[in-house]
């Protein structure tokens, strides 16, 4: 096949490369199966690591004898709590970095408790997977078990099962005697909340109840570890993040970071939900007792069981607006599962709810209780979610209940740039009018419907973030130049990389080579989430490609004997202001570069501050059948605000992407548990994510406002797609049928109730 | 554990090779064969990521017991490039952006394959009921369904007229 780029009908005024759609310089791996990813790494003498996870959801460990698995034929090494170091607290960070060391440790294998069903407290590895299960079976674990609480209200109440002894509420005054299992209390205090509910000539108020969801990358955890004679480990494995794999394996096993070099291996999605770490320390540790790689996959059942969902949550919140539909007031509470530790993606809820409004009286309470299942992980735009199906379902019935058009009430309190958001920040330039008005002006927001149809609208609102990001440069002999960077490639990131460095050095982009580097070969980089590769790691990209093109000019003024100031580079090509010299290429001054000065190289680092916010706004269409409660998306629309959509087909990608994680959210998807706290549904025929047949297309405009934080304008595109769906079905739901759904899934079980309720 | 002996036609090349009797078709396509273009994403049949053609049927490799496939023509992802290139739906997948993470890539490009075997011109209906025992999580299908009929039209194009 040839594969051919297209950079003319939709590159960008003033760009070549950007804004056009080549084939991805990983494609062609990925369609021949010749991409590796986690599990597809097999070592000589490799052992196949197995994990034993707690059948209780909280108990405490009164002994584990591992002495029978340990004689066993085939059985190489056998690790428990007692194999890792205790680690106490220190974490730092927020949203998807955060983490605690003493919480994380604990996590990866128990100590003194067990605090879910599926919690690992010990690990073999032996010669094959059969004998390591026959270990894992050897092994025996006495428990004395203790009453489990899942539901954050029964979390909350005085004779709630407690978790941590040494949990104390932060962010509460007076700090309280006991522990509890509230781990902290956020909250946003804007405004005179009484004043604004004073003002309002409409007031709703609804509680809202979400279920836990899974990221549902249909990769598992993956990891081949091989500790040398020397000490040292290397980690190969599929994660968002290799730096912060080898930071994480290294605490965790008492070891300096440079102990560990993580190899990446292709990355079979991840959500969010591959930003810490699970088995990879453990089968270092592993490794090191039997003196032999050992490689551990997760089955999709300890996937479920033992990483991260995100959060299910309680929220109760209530607004007011004036008859003109301007928004006076919003309070609130909201309640999220942090798992078995801390750290739920609460306060982020409470920051992006009504994040897209101007609305200057806000009195919002966010409370991170810590239940019997796994501790959660970032799950795209990790909060908001759950709480703007809250929000979005409520101005929906303020929209309703005005008689305004429900977009229209949005353009009506947008925020724009200078208004300060209700989570702080004044904003800069920002696009979420432009987002609305885009549905309002496509033909789905005019689409006739037919009976039992119903059309919703909701917007969704998502920070992006910044961080630390590293990139080299080289200047192949040929000319051509290979793009190493830190950021694993989870959606088309590296055709993004080579795009910007094609734009930058002047270059064809299939001349570029971009390349997702080692732990050693490339500076630290934070983990591919928070939307910020493109971002982020594409400015450390631009910053090396214009260090190389400094480099370049400086060459070509060398051969020519010239000051520097008097060489430009246009289009690929050194050429010298007076045009009276022939031009010379990346090739040409590659192929010179021994006598211009070595090799061309360069790299450079960011740590990028600038990332711009993101919105959503979208469009739904469902059938309601009335005799079973099932609801069916007839059509689907969402449009975003990517800043500058650098390969807009991946843009477009994960647009879709959110929404059909969005929509699965809204209708399937939830994690059951029966009385003992077991999972019931830890497989994906009853955990029901969104297949093919499932869907309709789904339209996508791209929004461009540039963010002024970034050379080409770039915003980060990756999460906030999942934000609007579950209110724009639930609105649309009630446009069909009269309904209010303040529960999610809304499963047809669900709906026909609600139908039921109604007397339908 | 004695191992049974297989003899089967994987990707037109005769193969054999040595497995355990409950080891299943997808283990040892990955570990004994070396096809780790077969991918296992939950080894219960619910995912597709392990799809494969099995004596010209779509199977989830994860279902069948590798001795079954004694005597059997088995095509993997593997198999789909030749010697002139691509197979058109591996072309459209990479144009039309069809994949993002890749892992349920092959998986869906082999039930493409299974598809348009049988079926040379399907509707997009025909597309999303063929590939739904396929689950991809990161592109929300839009690509991956437009790919598979770009696929179709272009090698409907390129078949001589009947």
């Amino acid at each position: 096949m040839t594969v051919t780029a297209t950079p003319t009908t939709d590159s960008q005024p003033g760009y070549k490369w950007v804004g056009t759609r080549p084939v991805r310089h990983d494609g062609l791996d990925k369609v021949t199966g010749r991409a590796r990813y986690g599990a597809d790494l097999n070592l000589p003498g490799m052992l196949i690591g197995a994990v034993l996870r707690s059948p209780h959801a909280h108990a405490r460990i009164l002994s584990i004898d591992t002495s029978a698995a340990q004689a066993m034929e085939g059985v190489k090494a056998v690790v428990t709590g007692a194999d890792f170091p205790m680690l106490e607290s220190g974490g730092e960070g927020s949203g998807e970095e955060y983490y605690d060391p003493r919480d994380l440790c604990r996590n990866v294998m128990a100590r003194d408790k067990v605090l879910y069903e599926g919690h690992a407290l010990a690990a073999v590895a032996a010669t094959s997977r059969r004998e390591a299960l026959a270990a894992l079976a050897a092994i025996e674990v006495d428990y004395d078990v203790l009453p489990h609480v899942l539901d954050v209200s029964e979390a909350m109440a005085p004779d709630a099962p407690i978790l941590h002894d040494d949990l104390i509420t932060e962010g509460v005054d007076p700090i309280p005697d006991e522990p509890s299992n509230v781990a902290s209390r956020y909250v946003i205090d804007r405004g005179d909340i009484e004043k604004g509910f004073a003002e309002a000539d409409v007031i709703v108020e609804r509680e809202f109840v979400t279920q836990p969801v899974h990221q549902g990358y249909i990769e598992p955890h993956a990891v081949v570890a091989d500790v040398g004679e020397d000490g040292k480990a290397t980690v190969f494995c599929s994660s968002q993040g290799h730096f912060m794999v080898r930071s994480h394996t290294a605490e965790l096993l008492g070891w300096e970071p440079s102990r560990v070099k993580v190899i990446p291996a292709e990355i079979g999605g991840g959500f969010g939900g591959k930003t810490t770490v699970y088995v990879e320390p453990v089968a270092a540790r592993l490794s090191q007792k039997a003196g032999r790689p050992v490689k551990i996959v997760m089955t999709r059942d300890e996937v479920f069981r033992a990483t991260g969902p995100t959060s299910g949550s309680k929220i109760r919140l209530k607004v007011g607006a004036t008859r003109d539909g301007r928004l006076t007031a919003v309070e609130g509470s909201m309640a999220y599962q942090a798992g078995a530790f801390k750290g739920s993606p609460v306060s982020l809820g409470c920051m992006c709810a009504f994040a897209p409004y101007a609305i200057e009286n806000v009195l919002l309470e966010g409370l991170d209780v810590v239940v019997n299942m796994p501790k959660v992980a970032a799950y795209r735009a990790p909060g908001a979610p759950m709480a703007s199906f809250a929000s979005e379902t409520l101005l929906d019935e303020v929209a309703e209940q005005l008689g305004i058009d429900p977009l229209e009430l949005r353009l009506r309190n947008a925020a724009e740039e200078g208004v300060r958001s209700v989570y702080g920040p004044v904003y800069k330039r920002i696009g979420f009018k432009e987002t609305v008005e885009a549905v309002r002006d496509h033909p789905q927001y005019s689409t006739e419907l037919g009976p039992n149809q119903g059309r919703g609208v909701a917007s969704g609102f998502w920070f992006n973030f910044g961080g630390s990001s590293s990139a080299t440069v080289h200047i192949n002999e040929d000319g051509s130049a290979s793009v190493l960077t830190g950021s694993p490639d989870i959606g088309g990131s590296r055709a993004s990389m080579a795009l910007m460095a094609a734009e930058e050095l002047g270059i064809d982009v299939y001349d570029i080579t971009p390349i997702v580097s080692d732990t050693e070969s490339v500076g630290y980089t934070e983990v591919t989430g928070g939307s910020r590769v493109t971002h982020a790691t594409g400015m450390a990209v631009i910053d090396a490609c214009r260090k190389v093109v400094t480099d370049l000019r400086a060459r070509a003024a060398k051969v020519w004997d010239v000051d520097v100031e008097e060489v430009e580079w246009v289009d690929g090509r050194a050429q010298h202001v007076s045009g009276d010299r022939a031009p010379m290429t990346t090739r040409d001054l590659a192929a010179g570069a021994a006598g211009t000065g070595g090799p061309i190289t360069a790299s450079a680092a960011v740590n990028a501050r600038g990332a711009g916010v993101a919105f959503s706004t979208q469009v739904c269409d469902v059938e309601v059948d009335p005799e079973t409660g099932a609801v069916t998306i007839l059509r689907y629309m969402t449009a975003q605000d990517a800043g500058r959509a650098i390969h807009p087909s991946y843009v477009e990608g994960q647009m879709q992407g959110g929404v059909a994680q969005g929509i699965g959210w809204a209708l399937n998807e939830e994690y059951i548990f029966d009385t003992g706290g077991t999972m019931e549904n830890p497989g994906f025929l009853d955990y029901r994510m969104p297949v093919a047949s499932d869907l309709p297309m789904i339209d996508t405009v791209i929004v461009e406002v540039p963010n002024p934080g970034h050379p080409y304008g770039v915003r980060g595109v990756g999460e906030v797609g999942i934000v609007p769906p579950m209110a724009a079905v639930a609105n649309a739901i009630h446009d069909a049928t009269g309904l209010r759904m303040s529960e999610l899934p809304m499963s047809p079980v669900k709906v026909l109730e609600a139908i039921g309720a109604n007397g339908g | 554990m004695s191992r049974t002996h297989v003899t089967c036609t994987i990707n037109g090349d005769p193969a054999e090779f040595l497995c355990e009797e409950d080891q299943t078709l997808l283990d040892t396509l990955r570990d004994v064969v070396g096809l780790m273009g077969v991918k296992e994403g939950c080894a219960t049949g619910d995912c597709g990521a392990c799809s494969v053609i099995l004596n010209g049927r779509l199977n989830c490799s994860c279902l069948v017991f590798a001795p079954e496939a004694e005597g059997a023509t088995i095509e993997t992802v593997e198999g789909m490039a030749g010697p002139d290139g691509l197979h058109p739906l591996q072309e459209t997948f990479l144009e039309g952006a069809a994949l993002q993470c890749g892992i349920c890539t092959p998986g869906f490009l082999v039930a493409g394959k299974a598809l348009l075997d049988r079926n040379p011109d399907p509707t997009e209906e025909e597309v999303r009921y063929a590939v739904a025992g396929n689950l991809c999580r990161c592109t929300g299908y839009d690509k991956i369904v437009r790919s598979i009929l770009d696929a179709a039209d272009r090698m409907g194009e390129a078949a001589p007229a009947s």
